[in-house]
């Protein structure tokens, strides 16, 4: 289809509000045909960075190319080439499914069919449909859908399951599996680790505007050099030094996070056997145990001492 | 930049053009919203015809008098005189009782006949209706009490159409109704966009800004079309208003008019991101010409000082313009003043909007 220049190249890219910096020297490199995804809590500067790239914010600083071309000359022509779906666009209420794609699709030069993009995003049933009558996730594939209308080489999606039920991510995440598997490129914004690890090659961490942490969320999990984390709570006693816990055998790492401990180990034979010695050392009873495999929220957290969702 | 194989536009029926897409996107939401139909549509004619009858042409009222009733049985003789007259409703009352009616304008005059050479009429003589129901009292009395015509005098009654209140206020509503279809027409539905982050969306893809503006403007001719035909349509059968002006005038009158406040609608969404924000903004635009630009009353009955701005506004000259078509059967050439004042307004409102509209 083309070379193997970056589908988009972001370098120290700067943009304040007043005096809220929220994107602070931000560089971001997304290879064709790969999924990319900035993963940050709410407020870290995600939608600002998405909606500069997709030219609809003016930065204050660095580059933004997309297909080695920029938003001040290539314009028209990039936007040709993108396809976006933006955090709370609402589509006209009164218009039908069918009626809404044909105005999309009205806008490119070479457009795919409404048939075509309707069956990608599994809305055949409801073509006919007015968006007003569409459930929340089939509103979200119809915007899916438009932004994919143009046939583009680039897909913009910014929170794209935030608010679905579980059934809904998961259509949705076909979706774009399916744009992925027929070439195309994408840039995601999530603050889901679950959707992250799941649709992305490529993961920017991004926290205060700044990117903490990248890679694939393979290397990003295994960074922190565990792959297991042990969290418990435990009664009758004063609070347990972190120190001593993360001495423990087996343990990298500890922390204490709303009365619940949470380690790091790389192996749970070792680990969980010293916890509970500790605990019985200490007189404690141990009201919670759970052990799960590192996620990338662990990264979050390991990073910036807070959790990705704040809710 | 890395380009893709530039081709052409893939070729496509006209139905499939962003503007014919677009323009019919705003037809389907218009027609699809019943109470903006209603606004638009129904209720300017229920506005003319509840106006057209309260205000027709009625035979003139009659005069009610109220006679004060002496202490004797027989009623005065004044009030006998008096009731032969048809133009008259006499009703005998004590003093007190008369002098309330009076008060409360139950009836025009009070007569009071205290000696027989002598009759006290007791009225407001700011009141119009009072006065007039002095002459006409006393007219009768005089020729009663032997008074004679120096002078014959003839009658001839004419009832003019075009000098009626419906002929005044059809114009009036179309007028009006250009108004607020134009600034409501396009100013919700562009901040109702904005709102929606519709617009940041429609941005977002290659559409042509100029075919967006483009296809509200075509909407609302197609929309002007139904609001003239319907409006003077139901003052022609209904009322049989006139329509003595050439009937092009009259359609170039409307599209102009439509074009202005359309740009009126546009400068007034073009910062606007709440529906709170535009309706009130609209509401301080229109209230104004609404009552000073000569929609229910002539704009003749403000101050001489205030002339000047008045036939400054857009819907004064709109209006005049009608009504000099309509009624007068007035050429281009003579409402030529007034279409200047609406060119220029459209001109101003553009160029003012295009420079301030936030797209994003």
């Amino acid at each position: 289809m083309m070379s193997t220049a970056p589908a988009l190249s972001v370098r120290s890219l700067r943009k304040a509000y007043d005096d809220i910096i929220a994107v602070d020297g931000l560089d971001v490199e997304v290879r064709a045909r790969e999924c990319f995804g900035l993963l940050g809590p709410n407020g870290a500067g995600k939608t600002t960075t998405i909606e500069i790239c997709e030219g609809l914010l003016d930065h204050d600083g660095g580059t933004v190319e997309l297909f080695g071309g920029n938003w001040e000359h290539d314009a028209d022509a990039l936007r040709q080439r993108i396809g976006i779906s933006l955090q709370e666009t609402q589509l006209s209420e009164k218009l039908s499914v069918r009626e809404t794609l044909t105005l999309f699709r009205s806008f490119y030069d070479h457009p795919k069919s409404v048939v075509d993009v309707v069956a990608l995003v599994q809305l055949d049933e409801k073509l006919n449909a007015r968006v007003g009558a569409l459930s929340g996730g089939q509103k979200q594939r119809l915007a899916v859908a438009c932004a994919l209308i143009g046939d583009p080489e680039l897909l913009f999606l910014d929170e794209p399951t935030t608010g679905l039920d579980p059934q809904s991510r998961r259509q949705l995440w076909d979706v774009i599996d399916r744009f992925r598997a027929s070439g195309g490129s994408i840039v995601l914004t999530t603050h889901y680790m679950d959707e992250a690890e799941r649709l992305c090659d490529h993961i920017a961490i991004v926290d205060h505007g700044k990117v903490i942490a990248r890679g694939t969320p393979r290397e990003l999990i295994e960074s922190l050099g565990a792959e297991q984390v042990i969290e418990f709570a435990a009664a009758g006693h004063t609070p347990f030094s972190i120190e001593a816990l993360a001495k423990l055998d087996g343990v990298r790492a500890a922390r204490i996070d709303a009365g619940t401990y949470a380690l790091q180990a790389s192996e749970l034979h070792r680990a969980v056997p010293a916890v509970l010695a500790f605990l019985a050392a200490n007189n404690a009873a141990l009201t919670e145990l759970r052990t799960h495999s590192a996620t990338l929220e662990d990264v979050f957290v390991s990073l910036t001492g807070r959790h990705l969702r704040n809710d | 930049m890395i380009d893709r194989d530039q081709k052409p536009r893939t070729p496509r029926p006209f139905r499939d053009s962003q503007i014919s897409q677009l323009t019919l996107v705003r037809l389907r939401e218009f027609i699809r919203e019943p109470e903006a139909l209603f606004w638009v549509f129904i209720f300017p004619i229920l506005m003319a015809a509840g106006l057209g009858l309260a205000f027709r042409n009625r035979p003139a009222d009659k005069v009610k008098v109220a006679v004060v009733e002496h202490a004797g049985i027989l009623p005065p003789l004044v009030a006998t005189r008096l009731a032969a007259d048809s133009a008259l409703i006499v009703q005998v009352m004590p003093a007190d009782s008369a002098l309330e009616a009076l008060r409360i304008g139950k009836v025009a005059i009070v007569v009071i006949d205290t000696v027989m050479t002598e009759v006290t009429y007791r009225y407001d003589p700011a009141r119009e209706e009072s006065r007039t129901a002095r002459l006409v009292v006393d007219d009768i009395l005089q020729r009663a009490s032997g008074r004679a015509d120096a002078l014959t005098a003839r009658e001839s009654h004419v009832t003019e159409r075009g000098a009626r209140y419906i002929d005044f206020l059809i114009p009036g509503l179309l007028g009006m109704n250009l108004l607020g279809s134009g600034v409501w027409g396009l100013g919700f539905a562009l901040v109702d966009l904005r709102r929606k982050k519709l617009l940041k969306r429609l941005v977002a893809t290659p559409m042509s800004k100029a075919q967006f503006l483009a296809s509200f403007m075509l909407s609302r001719l197609v929309m002007l079309v139904l609001e003239v035909v319907i409006l003077v349509g139901f003052g022609v059968i209904a009322f049989h208003v006139p329509m003595r002006g050439p009937l092009w005038v009259l359609a170039f009158t409307a599209v102009l008019a439509a074009f202005c406040f359309s740009g009126l609608g546009l400068l007034i969404s073009s910062r606007v991101k709440t529906m709170e924000g535009a309706s009130g903004l609209m509401n301080a635009v229109m209230l104004p010409m609404w009552i000073l630009s000569g929609v229910f009353f002539s704009s003749a009955n403000f101050p001489v000082v205030m002339q000047p701005f008045i036939k400054a506004l857009p819907l004064t000259a709109v209006n005049d313009a009608l009504r000099a078509n309509m009624l007068q059967g007035a050429s281009l050439l003579v409402i030529l003043p007034q279409l200047t004042v609406i060119a220029l307004w459209t001109i101003g409102c553009f160029a003012l909007a295009l420079r301030l509209f936030r797209w994003k």
